[in-house]
């Protein structure tokens, strides 16, 4: 079928059946592309030197650092107490984990005993910010996706919790309530019956969800056997949360080094086969109900008791006693005026976020402000395997498996 | 039964709806005239002038820039969400591309890495172009007050501050709604006349062949 | 060693398990034995085991740490403990996943000589960390790929948190001083 004798070696190699096996020449050249850190896709400000072929990426190189706050910096300044907002800006969509392991690591140095209801209330509030982390995960996702309708879907879920949050602790975001050693206020009068409504129509909306996703079939040419990563590449560099559970590991702190009475609930760890996109997705589309079962079993077992550890010296006394009592107003005072102390030591407490280990390593040298904390983040590490996940894939597979990897650029670049 | 006789083309005319109905009828026949052709006319037709119209159209239609940062930028995708819906008032339109919006919600901590790259978004986008600060980072520093940081006033004009740290999605609405007012008060100014900046253009010189100025120099590859 | 379900409490002392005191001293034994010099330390500290190497030693320290068990790296970060010298601190949490277990390492260098060994071929997952404590504290990883700036642009000059670097910041505006100290766009 060659027109006349004119036929170049590119003709002949159109019509020859081999030519997937065709090497690629030097004719062939690498466009670098710079991604971001403006960019409709890009979660957050992330900035990704990726290095093409056609449409074939063969390496991307993240570039961060764009909304660096210095926040370890200047945890360094402040009080123990004044230290949970700061922290608490760091993964911005995971604000009661942040509190959670800087509350939980000063309570190791203090040594100081978070009383159960407190616990229960933090279990109730944790899952409550998974659900809404992965619901925001989820619009987003499918919105980088093409399926715009769901981040109203899930927005719409998202501003049911917000309405919790606000009625707990009098914000939607950043909301300053787990203190060191408990809460800081008890949950007033119609939480509970709020969080029930919430709690039985949140599966159906997980199964909406679902309906509206899975049987679409662009979405699952995008995510299924689309870059997968193998368990043991992903434990060499560190990678924990729903992305290690997608490829096969179970690994999930709730039930391994279990905090603040997780070991009471019973639920169960979704966990992927494969690894790709898809299963990524549906470990965390999972965990969803999952997270549900925790919070109805903590709302139903919520022990009686106080919110906050009876200790003085750590907690502010309840307002009430100020009037009446002068130890009470001496503690007040001192733990306004300077914070509380906490002996020497150095303490790093790791929990399970909505992305893997966020852990929080605090050094106290004796005084009320503490000498370091460094938060662990999970997306900084996580954004190391985004290299080898995406080496060979199409570029639109960068950007959904971006939108799967979950990274959050406050927890990167803190 | 009592009968009460009014003047319809009188100035003291009742407007009920029996009445506007005998008006409009009156008027289809071409049978108004004088005073009372008059002030039918002045009731219904607007008369305004050219940039207030344009500037209550430009102020009814702003095209924002997905722009979000930190924090805010979740607050901002709230006003989006159907609670809060943004798309009454018609700013639903969120342009990815800078040449096509004119509203740059700053939402989130800027940092100095960041700067210079929102001014020169800011610089990419086209006349007329209205910049709001959203929440307490971008605003003054927020709650970090730290080398890494800086406000946003120190590298581009902003036009509405919006505190909160996140400032709710009502907050932000009532910030851009202030905006709103504000274009559509101030009819004819672009950013320069606003700030007092005339004569800070840069103009490119004669020489054939400079289309653009790389405000960045050759080879830049800053932060790489 | 696993906490019984019943207890309710957070505390340190029903902390999911560490390696305990004796354990943390078997371990730097163990170490010792292989290399004299290695392991200068150890600390059992509410619960938490670190043990204090010597940076010299550091690849040896965990690499024998990972063929005991602990192949995962955690966290890498840094500390300053001025004024006590050495002053920079680089700190590996390291997990063992089938013990559920987890160990401390510590390595201390002086500021006037801050280089220490790169751990990325032992973990490949500490690239970036040992990136962000070259970035923030100023120690050279000798061996590390990429050694550059990771949260600061690339041509800062300065450590930004080492406890003598100031914090910075804005000053606070009030109207004696709001014209003279606050820039504001021309």
């Amino acid at each position: 079928m060659t027109s006349g004798g004119l036929t170049s070696d590119y003709r002949k190699r159109e019509e020859s059946i081999t030519l997937s096996s065709e090497p690629v020449g030097e004719t062939h050249e690498l466009l670098t592309l710079n991604i971001g850190p403006h960019h409709p896709a890009t979660h957050g400000v992330l900035r990704l030197l990726a290095t093409l072929e056609g449409e074939v990426v063969h390496d991307v190189k993240p570039i961060v650092g764009y909304v660096h706050t210095g926040i370890e910096k200047t945890c360094e300044g402040k009080s123990y107490w004044k230290v949970i907002p700061v922290v608490e800006r760091m993964d911005y969509l995971s604000y009661y984990f942040n509190a959670m392991a800087f509350c939980g690591a000063v309570e190791t140095l203090l040594d100081v005993e978070v009383p159960p209801r407190a616990q229960y209330l933090r279990v109730i509030h944790l899952e409550l910010n998974r659900l809404m982390s992965h619901l925001v995960w989820l619009g987003t996702s499918a919105l980088d996706l093409g399926a715009i309708s769901m981040f109203w879907y899930c927005f719409r879920e998202r501003e049911t919790i917000l309405d919790l949050f606000e009625m707990s602790s009098g914000q939607r975001m950043h909301t300053r309530y787990f203190q060191v050693g408990g809460v800081i206020e008890d949950i007033p009068g119609g939480f509970a019956a709020k969080l029930r409504t919430f709690l039985d129509e949140m599966p159906t909306r997980a199964d909406q969800y679902a309906d509206l996703l899975e049987k679409n079939q662009i979405v699952l040419e995008r995510l299924h056997g689309v870059c997968p990563l193998s368990e043991e590449t992903l434990l060499k560099i560190g990678v924990t949360g729903p992305l290690l559970r997608a490829s096969g590991n179970p690994w999930d702190l709730r039930k391994a080094q279990p905090y603040s009475s997780y070991d009471h609930f019973d639920f169960k760890i979704p966990v992927g086969t494969v690894g790709d996109n898809y299963d990524r997705y549906r470990v965390r589309h999972a965990e969803l109900y999952e997270s549900v079962k925790i919070i109805s079993q903590a709302l139903e077992g919520l022990p009686e008791g106080p919110h906050i550890t009876p200790d003085r010296k750590i907690a502010l006394p309840p307002r009430h006693e100020l009037a009446t009592s002068m130890e009470a107003l001496i503690h007040h005072f001192k733990l306004v005026t300077e914070g509380f102390r906490v002996p020497p030591g150095e303490a790093y407490f790791p929990i399970e976020g909505p992305r893997g280990e966020l852990g929080c390593f605090v050094r106290s040298d004796g005084s009320a402000k503490p000498a370091r904390v460094h938060m662990r983040d999970p997306s900084f590490v996580h954004l190391q395997a985004l290299a080898p996940m995406v080496n060979g894939a199409y570029i639109a597979d960068l950007i959904a498996t971006l939108a799967m990897l979950d990274p959050i650029l406050g927890g990167i670049d803190r | 039964m009592e009968v009460k006789r009014e003047k319809l083309d009188a100035p003291g005319a009742p407007t009920d709806f029996r009445s506007r109905q005998l008006l409009a009828r009156d008027m289809l026949r071409g049978d108004l005239e004088g005073e009372a052709l008059q002030r039918y006319v002045e009731e219904r037709v607007m008369t305004t002038t050219m940039d207030k119209a344009v500037a209550w159209s430009r102020g009814n239609s702003l095209y924002p820039l997905t722009f979000g940062l930190a924090c805010c930028a979740i607050e901002m995708m709230s006003i989006v969400a159907a609670r809060m819906d943004i798309a009454r008032f018609g700013f639903e339109a969120f342009r990815a591309s800078p040449r096509q919006a004119d509203l740059l919600i700053l939402s989130g901590r800027v940092s100095i890495k960041m700067a210079p790259v929102i001014r020169r978004i800011y610089d990419q986008m086209l006349e007329p172009k209205w910049a709001i600060s959203m929440g307490a980072c971008c605003s003054s520093m927020g709650v970090f007050n730290n080398y890494a940081l800086v406000p946003s006033d120190k590298f581009m004009p902003i036009d509405v501050h919006v505190p909160g740290c996140p400032p709710r999605p009502e907050a932000l609405a009532h910030g851009i709604l202030r905006l709103r007012d504000k274009i559509q008060g101030h009819r004819t100014e672009g950013w320069r006349e606003r700030y007092d900046a005339v004569g800070t253009e840069e103009v490119i010189g004669d020489e054939a062949g400079t289309v653009a100025i790389n405000v960045f120099g050759e080879g830049d590859t800053a932060g790489a | 060693m696993r906490p019984e379900p019943s207890r309710s409490t957070c505390s340190a002392k029903e902390t999911p398990p560490v390696p305990d005191a004796t354990e943390l001293e078997l371990t730097a034994q163990e170490l010792r034995d292989a290399n004299a010099e290695s392991v200068l330390d150890t600390d059992f500290h509410r619960g938490r085991a670190t043990l204090i190497a010597n940076p010299e030693h550091v690849l040896v320290v965990l690499g024998a740490l990972r063929s005991k068990g602990y192949t995962f790296l955690a966290s890498l970060h840094g500390c300053d403990y001025y004024p006590h010298e050495p002053r920079l601190g680089i700190l590996y949490e390291l997990l063992d996943m089938r013990r559920v277990d987890r160990i401390t390492v510590k390595a201390r260098v002086h500021t006037d000589t801050p280089r220490i060994a790169s751990t990325v071929e032992l973990f490949p997952g500490a690239e970036f960390p040992e990136r962000e404590v070259y970035d923030m504290f100023g120690v050279v990883f000798d061996g590390h790929p990429d050694l550059r700036r990771i949260l600061m642009p690339e041509d800062y000059e300065g450590f930004p948190q080492r406890r003598d670097f100031p914090i910075g910041g804005e000053p606070v505006l009030f109207t004696y001083n709001d014209e003279t100290s606050y820039g504001k766009w021309q």
